[in-house]
């Protein structure tokens, strides 16, 4: 049987806010994803995720959307947030931690959309605290070992911290989908 | 790992990632090659959206943001089918979309474009596809818009499609062109596209689906990378 053609991706675009996460900017329009993904954003056993999106100058990119995307068996959780509504332009989701499945370390799949960008592009986002699962997860070992910490969230009281570099000597860790 | 990478992404039908005529490319694309990962189980299975209603208003931008009246433009209607690169359907899948109003002037915040906001119109609308994969919005044509890219630079008229398919691998931001637009042609992010996939951006007119008397009809189908992968799991 012969394949159809993808339809080719696009850019996100500047102008996504009142479409893609209408109520995180405040636009007269019901979101139906945000960056919570929990029901109780302030259960014991949440966690917040934050960080910035550098450019190419080490500039923060203040008009990017990320979704995060994550299944252990036991919770499928999905996020969505931009980063034009912080202070700091930062994104924020506030989920559980996955569970390790199948041997892997746990990791949330992080998909960045922006201006800039024609297709969008994937990553994901591991634990520091998850050290000895990293050691040897089988996605981890296929990346460059001097280039792996671009894809460990850094543990910082309930919080981690994961900042996304598009370009430079951090250059963010991409994955082909 | 063979059969895995003949799924991948099709690279002739999409964009690259730096593409220099599209300025802002240069500082966003990633510089260093992507690494090719195996997909996992949290991959492959995609999100599950819970018991999320779409409100049957949703999918009608003509009448899902009035305020005192009916917003101004070309009524349009907009179908189609969103399906796998075999033809499958995809029913129950969301599509989201979002669009300039009719003089093409964005409710968005940050666009300064001098041209009139419609109190009447948002521009956002979404829905899901029916059992055999169909979709359907009732929106006004946008109108094209300048942009600061190159002297003198302007956006055909397009309305932003989300669209999610059967997992993370067939998610897809895309825009949806009009046939016989004179500015595709000068648009680097339509030209983006390698040659073969344009024509699938731009949407058919339609008398079939045109409403006598009310709103002028196109047909724009969705092709998504299919699901034929399985789980990777590392025993």
């Amino acid at each position: 049987m012969k394949k159809k053609l993808q339809t080719p991706s696009q850019t996100v675009g500047p102008f996504f806010a009142y479409g893609l996460t209408p109520e995180q900017y405040s636009y007269n329009f019901s979101s139906w994803v945000d960056g919570d993904m929990v029901a109780d954003p302030h259960g014991a056993d949440v966690i917040t995720i934050g960080g910035n999106v550098f450019d190419g100058e080490g500039m923060v990119i203040p008009d990017a959307m990320l979704e995060v995307w994550q299944h252990d068996n036991r919770h499928s959780r999905f996020g969505r947030f931009g980063t034009g509504t912080d202070k700091a332009n930062r994104f924020i989701f506030r989920t559980t931690k996955p569970l390790p499945k199948d041997g892997h370390a746990p990791f949330l799949t992080v998909v960045l959309f922006m201006r800039g960008q024609l297709i969008h592009s994937f990553t994901r986002m591991y634990f520091s605290d998850e050290q000895e699962l990293n050691q040897r997860d089988e996605t981890l070992l296929t990346v460059p070992e001097e280039r792996r910490h671009t894809l460990v969230a850094q543990k910082k009281g309930s919080f981690y911290e994961f900042n996304i570099h598009m370009q430079g000597d951090d250059e963010t860790v991409f994955f082909d989908f | 790992m063979s059969q895995q990478k003949k799924n991948r992404i099709d690279v002739k039908v999409h964009p690259p990632r730096l593409f220099p005529a599209y300025k802002s490319t240069v500082l966003r694309a990633p510089a260093r090659p992507l690494i090719f990962s195996k997909k996992t189980f949290s991959e492959l299975t995609g999100p599950a959206f819970g018991s999320f209603q779409v409100d049957p208003l949703d999918s009608d931008l003509t009448k899902n943001s009035v305020v005192n009246g009916v917003p101004l433009g070309e009524r349009i209607v907009v179908h189609g089918k969103v399906m796998d690169e075999f033809g499958r359907a995809i029913p129950h899948t969301l599509v989201e979309i979002w669009q300039a109003n009719a003089a093409g002037r964005y409710v968005h915040k940050i666009d300064q474009h001098d041209a009139p906001l419609d109190p009447n119109f948002l521009g956002a609308g979404r829905c899901l596809t029916d059992a055999t994969g169909n979709y359907k919005f009732y929106s006004i044509k946008p109108g094209a818009y300048p942009w600061g890219n190159h002297d003198n630079a302007w956006r055909p008229q397009h309305i932003h499609f989300s669209l999610f398919g059967v997992n993370i691998t067939s998610r897809l931001i895309t825009q949806m062109y009009f046939p016989g637009d004179p500015l595709l042609e000068l648009d680097p992010i339509f030209k983006g596209v390698p040659e073969r996939g344009r024509k699938l951006l731009i949407a058919d007119f339609d008398i079939d689906i045109t409403e006598p008397s009310f709103a002028l009809g196109y047909r724009f189908d969705i092709i998504l990378k299919g699901n034929h992968e399985t789980p990777f799991e590392n025993k």
